[in-house]
């Protein structure tokens, strides 16, 4: 790696953020539950879905968490969205596949995939 | 000392001398390259260098005798530094010094142990206050010391 | 490309926190996690230095922020199962405020960290110091690149408009000192960071180096473009081994990818750094004799004029700053001087970092606004005295400092209200003391350190400091006399008044200000043979008192069989034979044992 210009320097810094910004405040949130419920029910693989597609698309600003059991455990694996000044929104028996659209539609564009929400905050 | 300096050890000197001795200013790093190779500073690592280097044998032993770095007595396989700065002194450095040197059997001014294992020296502030009082032995740290704990540290070390 | 990680772990691999163990949690966590497979989910880094050192080793998960203490390897599997897995915190791990136990989840809530404003520890703790990467990621660079983008003689403007103030204990104008080496005419000129922290009670420059090294290089390299000097040294104390790999690593990266070297940027600026190692002697922090040592010569001041701008390094042109002062450049050309100099005090701008030690609840670094209170940062960040104790007085400045005592605690701190209470900022060690602590004991300790730290070179240091602590030993010991206290002050009016450098120029301030504060306890020593603190040994005795139950355990401990009494009855101690150890107060287990 050579940095020539501040072009180049700024080309890195951009790079290098988003591999950090797991560590900054971030605008929106995605909440995997992950009690021992949710995993035996699949969140892991919703988990690394979710993280492949977010690294894909390039998205800034997203920090992805875990939380334990909420007490809905036949709906796990459940997926919570929260975009900034929005309703907290959840989404329940969530497949690997759901993930592309959850994040293309609801992350993205702020449009509530209707079909696979169980609840709104 | 009876030992006799080795061969292959001045060899390495002299090519510490090649590596450095061209740029100026580098009286202070072939010393410190010189100690890291024979342990401490003998007579006559000190000629040689002088001879080797030009400079004056009585300017070496000032810049020698000047930091508390370099050392003409041989030294102990470990180094015990004792840190009495400000923090190590309020929360009871002195007492940890005399553990060590009773534990060590060390009386009066000596600093290392008759059989090389350890030399004890006291080290002005190691930056470490946080864990005060704290002792290094070579370049690892321990802190937050009660003279208790102090044996079990030192057996660490053979 | 990489793998988006979710979860970053921070390990401080601070000093601090490594002598705690924390280099055996990494590869615990790393290979938890691979256990796990989750090794490519969370990442796992090595950072500098937090501050809070009392309560390493220190882990920090992200996104969430939550702050562990006191982490050991043991622990590992619980933090990977619950918190990285399931997502429950550890709650037995968490930070307690000191005066409430109130558990504390994240690092923004402790009280520690709330009131600083970390601006020249920005990065400290939050970055890998070994990635050059992650120091741009933090805007590293940036203030390089727009200082380039300007005029040298604007670079040195800029920093006169921020108010910086030399951080390493003099506080003199940063711009003016670049200014005098600008102006210089020469060929050839030096830049030299001062990282040969001396002080006891200081650490700061250590945690800055250790924990975010770019960022003293981009320092150094903005006033190398600005002053014209295209070589920089960094003179570094050898007893911060970290420290020093941490700058060969960063200045290897920095050289490789051409923001050190020939053309920096495509500007055509050019600039070389390399390492000296001190050899231990606190006086080469003095500037001269910190040239005559990189020389390689005893390193022992000289007179100025002529001063290092003119004739420094090898003769040429210098311009000498501390770590911590080269820390706060990067951050003055970004975001440009108004934001700096809007923080402080008239007179006194930007943010200072304190090391907190002694008797004090929350060990460590704090960055905080001049003119912040002392009381602010010993009761709100350092969370008061341990143990029930109460305050006595607060030391700033080292061995060139002064104590400060109750009544000044709320004395707004600058470079000038500190001189004018008869200590200084020095390097911003803060040792806090209380009621147990001696104070004619610490201004020994002091006199002690310096009398041995000086170079000899000059008679009022040398000798002037070794009269003063044969007083001050006289004193300590129940021998001193009326005449002392005279003696002790028109002695410390010489050694001001006749020493050639900052060293002794200032060695008296410790005795000056506790005789000043605390001359009761001087004279208590002196009339009356006591130590009000019970801390010299000579003037204490051990009493056992009707406490004793006569377990006999103070019996077996004490080295000079001076303990007599017979089994379940209460032992005596024969004054004559005691050597006042103490070691049979720290073994009762009844406290029936206490000084008199």
């Amino acid at each position: 790696m050579a940095i020539k210009s501040l072009d180049d320097l700024r080309k890195i810094k951009e790079q290098a953020k988003s591999t950090t910004s797991a560590r900054h405040e971030s605008g929106t949130q995605v909440i995997v539950g992950m009690g021992t419920c949710g995993i035996a029910a699949g969140a892991r693989t919703v988990m690394t879905a979710i993280l492949d597609e977010i690294a894909k698309r390039g998205l800034q600003n997203v920090s992805v968490m875990q939380t334990g059991c909420i007490g809905m455990c036949q709906k796990e694996p459940l997926v919570d969205i929260v975009r900034p000044g929005e309703a907290r929104v959840t989404y329940g028996n969530v497949r690997p596949e759901d993930v592309p659209s959850i994040i293309s539609e609801h992350l993205v564009n702020g449009r509530i995939v209707n079909d696979l929400v169980v609840a709104k905050l | 000392m009876g030992d006799k300096l080795a061969e292959k050890d001045f060899a390495r000197l002299d090519e510490v001398l090649a590596d450095l001795g061209s740029s100026k200013g580098t009286l202070i790093p072939v010393l410190q390259k010189a100690q890291d190779i024979f342990g401490y500073l003998p007579r006559d690592v000190l000629v040689h260098i002088s001879r080797k280097t030009g400079v004056p044998l009585s300017q070496v032993f000032g810049v020698v005798t000047f930091y508390a770095q370099f050392h003409l007595e041989p030294r102990g396989r470990n180094i015990i530094r004792s840190c009495q700065g400000t923090a190590c002194h309020v929360r009871g450095a002195k007492g940890i010094l005399q553990e060590i040197a009773s534990c060590l059997g060390l009386e009066g001014d000596a600093v290392t142990t008759p059989d090389l294992r350890f030399t004890l020296e006291t080290v002005a502030c190691i930056g470490c206050c946080g864990l005060a009082p704290v002792l290094m032995v070579n370049d690892e740290t321990h802190g937050r010391l009660v003279p208790d704990k102090i044996k079990g540290i030192l057996d660490q070390y053979k | 490309m990489e793998k988006l990680a979710r979860a970053h772990v921070l390990v401080c691999g601070g000093t601090g926190c490594s002598s705690s163990g924390s280099k055996l949690i990494i590869p615990a966590l790393k290979e938890k996690l691979e256990a796990r497979s989750m090794g490519s989910e969370v990442k796992v880094v090595e950072t500098g230095c937090h501050g809070l050192c009392e309560m390493g080793p220190l882990v920090i998960v992200y996104p969430e922020g939550v702050f562990y203490v006191r982490v050991k390897p043991e622990d590992v599997d619980e933090i990977v199962e619950n918190h990285l897995v399931k997502g429950r915190v550890v709650e037995r791990l968490l930070y307690k405020e000191p005066a409430t136990l109130d558990t504390v989840p994240s690092y923004d809530e402790i009280s520690f960290y709330r009131k600083q404003k970390r601006y020249a520890l920005a990065n400290c703790g939050h970055i890998n110091p070994e990635s050059l990467e992650e120091y741009i990621g933090a805007d590293g660079y940036e203030g390089l690149g727009k200082a380039l983008s300007m005029k040298p003689e604007e670079v040195v403007e800029e920093i006169k408009a921020s108010g910086l103030r030399g951080r390493g204990g003099g506080g003199f104008p940063t711009g003016l000192k670049w200014q005098f080496t600008r102006s210089a005419v020469n060929d050839k000129k030096y830049v030299i960071c001062n990282a040969d922290e001396g002080d006891p009670g200081a650490f700061m420059d250590r945690s800055v180096l250790e924990g975010d090294p770019h960022r003293v290089l981009e320092g150094m390299a903005i006033c190398g473009y600005a002053v014209g000097s295209d070589e920089g040294y960094i003179y570094c104390r050898a007893e911060y081994p970290l420290a020093i790999k941490r700058l060969r690593n960063a200045i290897a990266q920095a050289e490789e990818t051409g923001l050190l070297g020939r053309d920096i940027l495509g500007s055509g600026f050019n600039f070389t750094i390399h390492i000296k190692e001190g050899a231990g002697a606190f006086v080469c922090g003095e500037e001269t004799a910190l040239m005559a040592s990189i020389e390689g010569r005893r390193g022992m001041p000289r007179p100025r004029p002529p001063f290092p701008a003119n004739s420094g390094l090898w003769g040429k042109p210098t311009n000498i700053n501390n770590v911590e002062t080269f820390a706060n450049v990067p951050s003055i050309m970004r975001d440009g001087a108004s934001y700096f100099a809007s923080q402080g005090t008239e007179t006194s701008k930007g943010t200072k970092v304190f090391a907190l030690t002694g008797k004090i609840n929350n060990t460590g670094l704090a960055e905080v606004p001049m003119g912040i209170t002392m009381r602010e940062i010993i009761y709100d960040i350092g969370g008061g005295i341990p143990d029930g104790k109460k305050f006595k007085a607060v030391q700033i400045g080292g061995p060139s400092g002064g104590c400060l005592p109750e009544q000044l605690l709320d004395l707004s701190i600058d470079y000038e209200s500190l001189i004018k209470a008869g200590a200084m900022m020095g390097s911003g060690g803060l040792v806090v003391m209380d009621e147990t602590t001696c104070m004619v004991d610490v201004a020994r300790y002091f006199l002690n350190f310096t009398q041995d730290e000086s170079c000899g070179k000059c008679t009022p240091c040398r000798e002037g400091t070794k009269r003063m602590l044969e007083i001050l030993n006289r004193i300590c010991e129940g021998k001193g006399t009326e005449e002392d206290i005279p003696l002790l002050e028109s002695l410390a009016k010489s050694i001001k008044a006749g020493s050639l450098c900052a060293l002794g120029q200032t060695a008296p301030n410790p005795v000056l200000s506790t005789l000043n504060f605390f001359r009761d306890e001087y004279e208590a020593h002196i009339k009356e043979h006591r130590c009000p603190a019970g801390a010299c040994t000579a003037l204490v005795g051990y009493v056992i008192t009707e406490a004793c139950r006569g377990c006999g355990l103070c019996k077996k401990v004490c080295p000079v069989d001076a303990i007599s009494g017979e089994v379940k009855s209460v032992h005596a101690i024969d004054q004559e034979t005691c050597i006042k150890c103490g070691a049979c107060q720290a073994k009762c287990p009844f406290k029936a044992i206490n000084k008199g």
